[in-house]
């Protein structure tokens, strides 16, 4: 898909807006509809997009694979260690009511963090299971 | 009206799925597998699940068409071999499906709001999802918050498969 | 009639099921295969959500001038199921694309064939 001028003026303006989307669901999952598993599919499939429209060479430039498989590991890692964390400051494991004085903000916080983590995994894992297949 | 919509939508999903068994052609068949889910999403929103229609419609509808289209890409477009209609095949699951209808004759009707299901723990996420995480969304509190063990494992689950996946196929060095 | 409304979505959900069960059984080819396992997965999470749906009730994100809501829990499963299962679809995906390396082929009654003793 090289030469199709088309194709990448539109998937340069709609590009941007698909990975701002998946911020909006990743951080406005707790009032809306939305969250981590989500957003993550939704910022790989903009990846995806720029792969196929612009040559999975140049993807491979922009998104490597070695770190594209680190931060699969990262995001898991990040759930875990809020679980880790909550033991840490005398809770039980994964209970985020401890992570700040007030228990209401910590499970806000401890929420937040781990569907961070969620989020960037299943990003990074659909964009190196793309990166598998496309070769 | 809702009850139309589901009713015409779950009967547009039963000829979808028809057709794709039907179809020779892979190609057209990982396109109708597309379409499916995109019904499916549809079908999600009017069932009042909107987290899970999201979900679908982005990975049905995105992702999984494009890791089929790209597996087709490596192996071929056209199933070659002629599978003649199959009898034991057929017999299997009209028996099975017989014995799964008759299964659901003592289920609590769609929609029935005193449904076992219902009056269990989802009147106590509801209630506590406000006084106890303090967010709107109870899909949310309970997948981060109550059942965040049960998350953590999906995680990894998805993880594991990725490792699978990288293992099988490989980077790009070794082709 | 209100029975026969009552049971619909399961009646459509075996069907579903049963198609995809069959595909798996009767279909010769791998990614057909994979397409069937696909079906049968996503009549399982229709059926979850029509077990989770509430009449007169509203999707499950507390709002003021709602009382009744749907069973949120079956979304939280289903929702992590979705993901789970395009990750383990790909598994098999990628399963099959060795396959065919090894076999260059992916109708399954080739590949018995060539794994005869004789065949060679």
């Amino acid at each position: 898909m090289r030469h199709h001028h088309v194709l990448h003026v539109v998937a340069k303006m709609v590009i941007p807006l698909i990975l701002l989307f998946a911020l909006y669901v990743q951080f406005h999952g707790d009032f809306g509809p939305g969250g981590g598993f989500q957003a993550g599919v939704i910022f790989a499939a903009g990846l995806i997009l720029y792969g196929l429209v612009f040559g999975v060479d140049r993807l491979r430039r922009t998104v490597p694979p070695g770190v594209v498989r680190g931060l699969a590991a990262a995001g898991g890692l990040l759930y875990a260690g809020v679980g880790v964390a909550g033991m840490v400051l005398g809770g039980a494991y994964l209970d985020y009511g401890v992570l700040l004085p007030d228990p209401m903000a910590g499970q806000h916080l401890g929420i937040l963090l781990i569907e961070l983590g969620v989020g960037v995994t299943v990003a990074a894992v659909m964009t190196s299971l793309f990166y598998c297949f496309a070769g | 009206m809702e009850y139309v919509i589901n009713t015409v939508l779950l009967a547009l999903l039963a000829v979808t799925a028809g057709a794709i068994v039907h179809l020779r052609n892979l190609f057209a068949a990982v396109m109708l597998v597309g379409i499916y889910s995109l019904l499916t999403a549809a079908l999600f929103v009017i069932l009042d699940a909107v987290d899970v229609a999201f979900t679908e419609a982005a990975v049905g509808a995105g992702i999984s068409t494009i890791l089929m289209l790209a597996a087709l890409a490596l192996t071929g477009r056209e199933q070659t071999a002629a599978t003649g209609p199959s009898a034991v095949g057929l017999a299997v699951v009209l028996a099975t499906g017989a014995a799964l209808v008759w299964g659901t004759l003592d289920m609590p009707h769609f929609g029935d709001p005193n449904a076992p299901a219902h009056v269990h723990v989802a009147p106590r996420y509801l209630e506590g999802t406000l006084t106890e995480i303090g967010i709107p969304n109870a899909v949310t509190s309970v997948l981060a918050s109550y059942r965040g063990y049960d998350t953590l494992g999906e995680v990894f689950v998805i993880f594991t498969a990725g490792i699978g996946a990288l293992a099988l196929l490989g980077g790009r060095r070794e082709s | 009639m209100d029975a026969f409304l009552g049971y619909y979505n399961y009646w459509i959900v075996i069907a579903l099921m049963m198609t995809g069960l069959y595909t798996v059984a009767a279909s010769g080819n791998l990614v057909k295969k994979i397409i069937g396992l696909n079906i049968f997965q996503t009549s399982v999470f229709l059926f979850f959500i029509s077990v989770g749906k509430v009449s007169g009730g509203t999707a499950p994100i507390l709002a003021e001038g709602w009382t009744r809501y749907s069973n949120p829990l079956p979304h939280v499963l289903i929702l992590t199921a979705i993901v789970v299962g395009v990750a383990t679809t790909a598994v098999g995906l990628a399963l099959i694309v060795r396959v065919n390396r090894a076999y260059a082929t992916i109708e399954d009654d080739e590949i018995r064939r060539s794994d005869l003793p004789d065949s060679s």
